[in-house]
């Protein structure tokens, strides 16, 4: 066990976690935040998207002592009531089915737009092609993140 | 008018008062919204002092605010929304005054609490909006009787009460407490069709927001004071049971609170058929987090024996192929054995599928809380009534001593129609005593299933010199079910016509998966009949329509298993909606149609390959549902189900050598991806005033036969076994 000081949703935490506990894990039972979801646990679903510095990373390979004093934004901190144009896109286009894969599928497509405001098809599919929906969203999130893109 | 007894029994009489200090602030737009409104208003619900229980449906606020109770599992199928729709329509309420909660289990009152076959809509069509209905029944009769006015003379809009005669209005609200103390009446009058305002518009998901912002949903999201992580090991292979475990070394784990066995059906005559038994010797790590006992699972040493034999995927084709011979008739119309004997040309082709994990995206858990008798259990499960049965019977604790409730579901697919993880859940807290959180790893999950199983089928047609057809075979069979549905289309259209089923026993766990026997038979049948068009040189639609339309003025048999003026509907809705036979130059299509779980579906599908790999342009469907409850919803459900079939048919398969499964992680097991999803999908509904029917696997198995036909336009082969795109090779 070791005390680490993380840079989470804009407020300092401290946690005392394994320092081989990935972030997943710390976010998801030892704060609480439950909006980062577990899909495999070895980087191959997306569905535990946070930022790191902005970056969308794959929290569940990210141990907790590598993060140091990077800040990290998950989807409770993505925005203050749900109105990042990325959430807002998902609500207008009713993109979620079953809704667990969203967060992540969220966060990646934030960060694509953080780096690129217009991205075209390929762009897209090159970003989200990690985080998978197994109700088959695909084509409501591709249209949700146009949408995103324009306003 | 519809007139329909009412079942609702004598509703209590409690109120149950709001938050305390006088009401909470709620934005109402993530609790429900319309499409076609601007986004995200921040009107703001002022929830009422006082609650009035009209009738277990629904309650009515002081100030008009309603909440109705969403009595089903919600597992993606979006019936959180549109069900409580039906109870909104007929109580006449302004769907922005409505607030949804997850109901919670008491089949006394709300009947089917289940979620499987398609089902919840079309039967909870009448009950729900029966619900509405004696509700604003009762409201009527209490603003007559306040009014003094005969209570015909009531009219209702958005959840407003009128007199038209002496000008008097009221809201919902000042009338919940009279309204609460009258009798439910004997008989409602139900809307006609025409006058639907809220059935046929769309409703966004009640839950959008919180799901946008990561609120806690979902069974894995379940937090409680004191709660401890549970994970459970499970034998490698199907075949083997536990022999002897050292604990040792995982016992000294950091946070390891205890490690022990359990065993969760010790008594197979007990068991239900939810039930599981594949492995029901388990071990079972419990500690103070997910991590802790992941990590300690890791150091478990664990012996295990094998009971029965060994399943190897690689013989699995040639042990159908050979068993096949043993196969039962199931139908037989004419005299298949004669007219297969005079043709001219038979055509036979068989078509194979490998077993599928279910692979909801939320991996199976459950929160279960066992003490002084009693037990608490929350999370996600498709059959929460029967599953109480099973705690109730293994635990030995009465039925009237188990809460379970419905969390929303990351999937179903009917994965969680089998809950033995409640009676995991509920067996380990019992053991440890105290409230426990049982999360299954992606790998658990994928090791330990209920898999569609795999599937084999044979089909034959007999053409006469002239090119007719004239006979028709049938011989499918799988391990451990057959796929076969003996009276299904082409049943009653051919003359001569054969079925027959077999099937070979297995110690692998298998269950119903999205669509089940449907989700393999289907894209079969449909990529035969058009080999068959081809042969016969006919357009393959016009192919189906030809035998649809025999099948319906002139049908074979007396059972036929489908109508075949709506199956002809969707087919031609399709053609025309594709431009079918006008627009396909370039164009590789493919078309489909099938009919299940009291729904029709037809495809056609665009698709090139490129590079060895398959691109969808674009997918057209067509839809008979009846009435559509919530299009943009529906529309999704179909999205989804046609991206869901692609991508089962091209990609995904799990295959076991000496009975373990080869792939239990995403890394092995292929699912679609973005880049794989159809460029553009387009839903048609058939205009209909039908009673609805469900969308939840409907959409799925159709898509497989019109990727099949495709296939074959773009590359000039058929392909028979699934998954159509093989590892490492490429198409063309
Ligand atoms: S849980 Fe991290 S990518 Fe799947
Ligand atoms: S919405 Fe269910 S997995 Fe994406």
């Amino acid at each position: 066990m070791a005390t680490f000081n993380l840079k989470i949703n804009g407020k300092n935490q401290e946690v005392e976690a394994d320092p081989n506990t990935p972030m997943l894990w710390v976010l998801r039972d030892t704060l609480g935040l439950v909006g980062t979801k577990y899909g495999c646990g070895i980087a191959a679903c997306g569905a535990c998207t946070i930022h790191v510095d902005g970056i969308a990373m794959r929290s569940c390979q990210m141990p907790v002592s590598k993060v140091k004093d990077q800040s990290i934004t998950t989807i409770e901190g993505l925005s203050e009531n749900g109105n990042h144009p990325v959430q807002k896109a998902w609500m207008e286009h009713d993109v979620p089915q079953c809704g667990y894969c969203q967060a992540g599928q969220i966060m990646s497509a934030a960060s694509l737009l953080n780096d690129n405001s217009n991205p075209s098809d390929a762009d897209i599919d090159a970003a989200m092609n990690g985080n998978i929906c197994r109700c088959g969203t695909y084509t409501r999130i591709k249209a949700a993140i146009k949408t995103a893109a324009k306003g | 008018m519809t007139f329909i007894k009412t079942k609702v029994g004598r509703r209590s009489f409690i109120k149950s008062s709001a938050v305390a200090g006088g009401g909470m602030m709620i934005g109402f737009s993530w609790l429900a919204g319309c499409k076609t409104e601007p986004m995200i208003e921040e009107e703001i619900l002022q929830m009422p002092a006082e609650w009035f229980n009209i009738n277990g449906f629904l309650k009515i606020g002081d100030n008009g605010v309603v909440t109705i109770m969403s009595p089903n599992p919600e597992i993606g199928q979006n019936i959180k929304t549109s069900m409580p729709m039906l109870v909104a329509e007929e109580l006449d309420i302004d769907w922005k005054k409505v607030v949804v909660e997850q109901a919670p289990l008491n089949t006394d009152l709300y009947k089917r609490q289940l979620a499987g076959g398609s089902q919840s809509i079309r039967q909870g069509w009448k009950s729900l909006r029966m619900a509405g209905a004696t509700a604003r029944r009762v409201l009527c009769e209490a603003a007559a009787k306040a009014w003094e006015v005969p209570v015909e003379e009531i009219t209702t809009d958005a959840g407003m009460l009128f007199h038209k005669a002496t000008e008097k209005s009221a809201h919902y609200g000042e009338f919940a407490s009279a309204a609460a103390e009258i009798e439910i009446p004997e008989e409602v009058e139900l809307k006609s069709v025409k006058d639907f305002k809220i059935i046929g518009n769309s409703k966004r998901n009640v839950d959008g927001k919180k799901i946008v912002t990561g609120q806690p949903l979902f069974g894995l999201d379940t937090q409680r004071e004191g709660m401890l992580h549970a994970m459970i090991q499970h034998p490698p292979a199907f075949g083997m049971k536990l022999k002897s475990v050292d604990d040792s070394a995982a016992k000294s784990m950091p946070g390891i609170k205890d490690v022990f066995t359990i065993n969760t059906y010790p008594d197979a005559e007990k068991k239900q058929w939810c039930d599981v038994d594949a492995f029901s010797d388990l071990v079972v790590v419990v500690g103070n987090s997910t991590w802790e006992v992941m990590q300690a699972k890791e150091v478990l040493k664990v012996e295990w024996e094998a009971t029965s034999g060994f399943e190897n995927s690689a013989s699995h084709t040639e042990k159908m192929a050979a068993f096949a011979g043993k196969a039962k008739e199931a139908r037989k119309d004419g005299n298949p054995e004669a007219a297969f004997k005079n043709a001219a040309e038979i055509i036979e082709r068989s078509y194979t599928a490998p077993f599928l994990a279910h692979n909801c995206m939320e991996p199976m858990n459950f929160f279960a809380d066992v003490k002084d008798g009693k037990a608490e259990l929350v999370g996600p499960v498709q059959t929460p009534e029967f599953m109480e049965k099973s705690v109730s019977t293994r635990l030995g604790i009465p039925l009237e001593n188990i809460d379970i409730q419905m969390t929303r579901m990351g999937g179903g697919f009917g994965r969680r129609l089998y809950g033995h993880f409640l009676v995991e859940a509920a067996l380990i807290s019992q053991k440890v005593g105290a409230p426990i959180k049982l999360t299954y790893t992606r790998e658990d999950d994928m090791t330990f299933g209920t898999y569609r199983p795999a599937y084999h089928a044979t089909y034959r047609a007999a053409l006469d010199e002239n090119k007719n057809l004239i006979a028709f075979h049938i011989k499918a069979g799988g391990i451990p079910e057959s796929p076969l549905f003996a009276n299904r289309f082409p049943a009653g259209a051919v003359d001569n016509y054969l079925a027959e089923s077999w099937s070979l026993e297995s110690n692998i766990s298998t269950g119903a998966w999205r669509a089940p026997r449907s989700n393999f038979i289907a894209g079969a049948e449909q990529a035969f009949l058009d080999e068959v068009a081809e042969k016969m040189g006919k357009d393959p639609i016009q192919f189906r329509l030809d035998l649809l339309e025999k099948a319906k003025n002139n049908p074979v048999g007396e059972k036929n298993d489908y109508d075949a003026a709506r199956y002809a509907g969707v087919l031609k809705l399709v053609r025309d909606k594709s431009n079918w036979g006008k627009a396909d130059a370039g164009l590789n299509r493919g078309v489909s149609a099938y009919f299940c779980h009291n729904s029709y579906v037809a495809n056609v599908l665009d698709l090139k390959v490129e590079n060895g790999k398959p691109i969808v342009d674009k997918v057209y469907c067509a839809v008979d549902c009846g009435i559509v409850v919530n299009p943009d919803a529906a529309k999704n459900m179909m999205e989804g189900g046609t991206v869901d079939g692609i991508g089962h048919a091209l990609f995904s398969g799990l295959t076991f050598k000496d009975g373990v499964p080869e792939q239990s992680n995403f890394d092995k097991y292929r699912l679609i991806r973005h880049s794989e999803a159809p460029k553009e999908i387009e839903v048609h509904f058939v205009k209909s005033e039908i009673d609805p029917t469900g969308l939840g696997e409907p959409p799925f198995p159709p898509i497989i036969g019109a990727v099949a036909n495709a296939l074959y336009k773009a590359t000039g082969k058929r392909v028979y076994d699934q998954p159509f795109v093989k590892e490492g090779a490429l198409l063309g």
